[in-house]
């Protein structure tokens, strides 16, 4: 009798949806463990780290304010994994759009209007664009590899950054503190959609899900990308032009960093040295946990905000170590990517020839 | 400009050049069998943690530098289970294991902040080391002499033995080795290892030689650093080691003309220019070659030999 | 806590109003919950290290009478606004910031929770329950640039700094300064590493400014990475935030310890008086927020005596090393003779001194 792994026909639906929930459950049961065993009360620990952020609707403001520009940049990222395009500088791009919409920002301080937050947000989109261009410029003409490229250009951007804010943009009110002045208030979005708590990042979050979830199912560009990520030789046979693709994926990607880092601007209301939070990392995770779907980057980009919360409420509740927290992150994320395995794959007990044949 | 000033000038580019390109060239190997590995940065906080708690707890260095390589290797393992046995997306399962390597080794480390590390002596006798030549020769930690042994090690084993040619060709087309009957999956276990292995000697290289001491994630990004250098250096190992040694010279360039009171540009044009002049190298020579360095062409693909 | 009933709690209250009450309540409800925001870790042994300790001694000063609770790795972009908001909700009453990036999260959550009292270390703007805090470095620069000026043979003496902020511009000013005054000669070169932490860097950034001449080293980063290669070579430094002689016995001279103690429980304490209200500390050697370490034996008898006079001028009020004349590295005169530069100006200089060579 041995266990054997079958590889399914179709990927099983149902356990698409399944295994992440029951890997995060088995997370859960071995966390439980684990913070009894180093002497914290497991059961509340993995309670806060996990259910509360679900539950607490309070929590769910932070959530969605952590889940956006994820969503955002993922929805974009997804579009380039799947035709195996990896724009690993998606945080470069995420920098060098918020650093355009604070351009807006600077030389519309003395102004007001209802187009100044559009400009920005349009500015932004296209400043994150026209940064991973250049990765697609390079790959087109020279054949460079985007991963290392848009990678080495992440740094470049800090340091744009870290040059702007300590010189031409810093905030003359800022007791020449490294930050640029603060947004006006024709700058910068609401903080909250009405009475609900939610970001505008959210609404954006989920709009562009929809639009994305049109392009790719329904379109021709859609059916192109997966086709050249699929199938290159027959894509191109078929007639679709692989530089092209290539633009196009990583400046759409572009965009949707350089909107997610124009959001996050107008909620942090400046630039400052720490703007850099390492979203456009994390969100490739996402894509790739969504399955470079977008329904399933919406699902992933709550997912990661909740364990990122989750790890917040731990430490102030729990007094759990913040190294701790981040060791819990990782372990679902092994669990959920280990448990793609079901959804390839079916496990059958085989009985050994010599039974069946007795 | 005297020659000592040069000399301690080159010292310095020496030891910050060390740790990134021991932990490329075992990434080099890794992803020349196929696997990309962007866990980089978190085996080597574990090496880095593992290396100055076991020293200090035996009393005895070149314990610890052992237990960092065991420790890299062992969270490595974490990684290669999951991408080779159960089919995970590589560069997903590396990102992840980043995080974990940071979280575990800030977690063990908490006992061990604030304690000064065991001086981990030059592996040759003092009175070589005495004047400037000596010094740049023989005064360095075996840290270094192990890093420039290991990259030409690498460098042969890649290009002159069997076993090498066996690895490039898992890495190159792992359908046809398999077919010849060569173990893929066991080989990318190997090179997996062996690439964490040498990731926790790197990690252990900061906490043991260069600051002795351990301070959560004070490998700080150098592992992002050496994964980039593999790119940059074209999966091959010569290339790796004047790869590794221009990015410690335009650090090194940076510090000196700041502590030397010249602005000719603002400081960050400075940390820009290495990556810049990084991706301008890269294009000059994928123009020249055809295709940026000829990475493997199996990278980043699961082997699944049933379909 | 305990399991108290509303009416227990009310009797309990009618008892002890009951009882003679000298200064403080006999018996207090529930204990001042007080909460901190850490930028890093607090085993960095350095910034974070240092406001964990004051937390600690809170806790050991008021025993019973408080409560604490932190957290680390706070990054300083908008997710700090759901930490503070959380440990507002929580019931801390005193929530303190340990770094410049909060401001703006700090600010915004205090005006959601205005019965919550915040400090904010290092920042600039207040509210009705916000506080600003800080540490005056300089004058423990003052100290060590003093015993540099006298220990430096090769006349030229080096200084690590992180960013070009107020707080290490009036460091590295204060340095030079003080070492003039020692020997007027003295050159001061810095380098910025645009970082706070990063161990493997500042080495490199150390060993640079040993080989461009530097034989005496302060630095302005977390890590003991610079006095670790000062002992190798052979030459001299000084701890920051913390006494760091254990990692390089024979260069450690000295060390500016930030203790934050005595703050940390003089505002709780009148968080439970009920006298808190929203000011601007900027507090030094006086009032013991700034300590200098022993001094190592290497240091002269004379040297010794030359930095515990400055100690002793700061303490009275009586010295103070921003006095004029002062002039910037253009020559020109910022400071006229006899006067003082005001906390104002301090607050916001973004020149260096004549004798610094910077970048």
């Amino acid at each position: 009798m041995r266990l054997v792994l079958e590889k399914r026909l179709e990927q099983s639906r149902t356990m698409v949806v399944l295994t992440p929930i029951l890997s995060v459950i088995g997370v859960m049961i071995l966390g439980v463990i684990i913070f009894d065993a180093i002497g914290y009360d497991g059961f509340d620990a993995v309670w806060q780290l996990f259910i509360t952020p679900v539950i607490d609707t309070y929590k769910w403001r932070d959530v969605a304010t952590k889940a956006a520009p994820l969503i955002l940049i993922g929805l974009g990222l997804s579009i380039g994994n799947r035709a195996k395009i990896w724009n690993i500088g998606a945080e470069g791009q995420y920098i060098v759009g918020a650093i355009s919409a604070a351009g807006v920002a600077y030389a519309t301080q003395e102004m007001s209007g209802f187009w100044i937050i559009p400009l920005m947000l349009i500015i932004g989109m296209a400043g994150g664009a026209a940064y991973a261009a250049i990765p697609a410029g390079l790959k087109t003409r020279y054949g460079v590899s985007e991963v290392l490229s848009s990678l080495m250009l992440v740094y470049v951007s800090v340091q744009l950054l870290s040059y702007l804010i300590t010189g031409p943009w810093k905030d003359p009110n800022g007791m020449n503190f490294p930050q640029t002045a603060q947004l006006t208030a024709s700058q910068l979005l609401p903080r909250e959609l009405g009475e609900t708590g939610l970001p505008p990042g959210l609404l954006f979050a989920l709009v562009g899900m929809i639009i994305f979830a049109i392009i790719v199912d329904r379109t021709v560009f859609g059916f192109s990308i997966r086709a050249i990520g699929e199938a290159p030789q027959a894509a191109r046979f078929g007639g679709f032009n692989s530089n092209r693709i290539v633009w196009a994926a990583l400046m759409i990607s572009g965009g949707m960093a350089g909107l997610a880092g124009t959001l996050e601007l107008m909620q942090l209301t400046r630039l400052n040295l720490g703007y850099p939070s390492g979203y456009g990392f994390t969100a490739i995770i996402v894509s790739l946990l969504g399955r470079s779907h977008p329904f399933g980057v919406f699902v992933a980009g709550i997912v990661l905000a909740v364990t990122y919360v989750g790890g917040q409420v731990a430490q102030t509740v729990v007094h759990v170590p913040n190294a701790t927290a981040g060791l819990f992150q990782a372990l679902i994320l092994f669990a959920i990517l280990a448990s793609d395995l079901f959804v390839r794959y079916r496990i059958k007990i085989k009985s050994s020839v010599a039974e069946v044949r007795a | 400009m005297t020659l000592t000033f040069l000399i301690d000038a080159l010292i310095t580019v020496i030891g910050i050049t060390t740790p990134i390109l021991l932990a490329a060239s075992g990434e080099l190997v890794v992803e020349k069998s196929g696997v990309i590995n962007l866990g980089v940065e978190g085996m080597m906080l574990v090496g880095a943690i593992t290396g100055f708690a076991v020293g200090f707890e035996f009393s005895d260095p070149w314990i610890g530098v052992g237990a960092a390589a065991v420790a890299g290797a062992a969270t490595s393992m974490i990684f290669a289970v999951l991408v080779l046995s159960l089919g995970t997306n590589q560069v997903a399962t590396g990102l992840a294991l980043t995080i974990f390597g940071i979280g575990l080794s800030s977690l063990i480390g908490t006992n061990y902040t604030g304690f000064a590390a065991l001086p981990f002596d030059p592996p040759f006798p003092d009175y070589l080391a005495q004047d400037p030549i000596g010094r740049v020769i023989f005064g360095h930690s075996a840290f270094v002499y192990f890093a420039l042994i290991l990259v030409f090690a690498i460098g042969w084993f890649l290009s002159h033995t069997r076993a090498g040619l066996v690895l490039r060709a898992v890495g190159e087309n792992d359908f046809s080795a398999h077919s010849i009957g060569y173990p893929v999956i066991a080989i990318r276990y190997a090179a997996i290892a062996f690439g964490g292995a040498v990731a926790g000697i790197a990690g252990a290289n900061f906490s043991m030689v260069i600051t002795p001491m351990w301070a959560e994630q004070m490998t700080a990004g150098r592992g992002w650093i050496a994964l980039a250098l593999v790119v940059f250096s074209g999966w091959r190992a010569g290339r790796l080691l004047a790869g590794a040694y221009f990015f410690g010279v335009l650090m090194t360039l940076e510090l000196y003309a700041k502590a030397s009171g010249y602005a000719i540009m603002p400081s960050q044009f400075w940390a820009a220019m290495p990556y810049i002049i990084a991706v301008a190298v890269l294009a000059f020579i994928s123009a020249r070659d055809g295709r940026s360095g000829k990475e493997p062409a199996c990278l980043g693909k699961p082997f699944l030999p049933n379909g | 806590m305990g399991n108290f009933t509303r009416r227990d709690f009310v009797k309990a209250a009618a008892a002890a109003s009951a009882l003679p009450i000298l200064g403080r309540p006999a018996f207090a409800a529930d204990p001042l919950k007080v909460a901190f925001i850490f930028l890093g870790p607090v085993g960095d042994y350095g910034w974070t290290w240092a406001h964990n300790k004051g937390r600690l001694e809170l806790e050991k000063a008021l025993g019973d009478e408080v409560k604490t609770t932190y957290v680390e790795n706070v990054k300083e972009d908008a997710s700090a606004v759901p930490i503070l908001r959380d440990l507002a909700r929580q019931g801390n009453k005193l929530i303190f910031a340990t770094s410049f990036g909060y401001m703006d999260q700090v600010l915004e959550v205090a005006k959601e929770f205005p019965d919550v009292k915040f400090e904010h270390c290092t920042g600039f703007k207040r509210a009705p329950n916000v506080t600003t805090y800080n540490s005056r470095f300089h004058e423990g620069r003052a100290v060590t640039g003093t015993i540099a000026g006298h220990m430096s043979k090769s006349g030229v003496i080096g200084y690590l700094g992180s960013f070009k902020i107020p707080e290490v511009v009036m460091g590295v000013n204060a340095f030079t300064l003080a070492a003039q005054a020692v020997n007027p000669k003295i050159q001061t070169k810095l380098v910025m590493i645009d970082s706070w932490f990063d161990p493997a860097k500042e080495t490199a950034a150390t060993q640079t400014l040993a080989n461009l001449g530097c034989d005496v080293i302060a630095t302005h980063t977390d890590s003991p990475a610079p006095l670790q290669f000062c002992q190798q070579k052979g030459i001299f430094g000084f701890g920051q935030g913390a006494d760091m002689s254990k990692f390089a016995p024979k260069a450690h001279l000295t060390a500016i310890e930030d203790i934050w103690g005595p703050h940390y429980i003089a505002r709780a304490k009148a968080m439970l008086d009920g006298s808190w209200k929203s000011e601007d500390f900027w507090e030094g050697i006086k009032e013991g927020d700034v300590k200098i370490s022993p001094y190592n034996a290497a240091v002269p008898k004379n040297v010794q005596e030359a930095a515990d006079k400055i100690i002793d001028g700061y303490m009275k009020g009586t010295y103070d090393v921003f006095k004029g004349p002062i002039f910037d590295q253009s020559g020109a005169e910022k400071v006229p003779a006899g006067k003082a530069m005001s906390l104002g100006e301090l607050a916001t200089i973004d020149w260096y001194v004549k004798g610094v060579q910077s970048a």
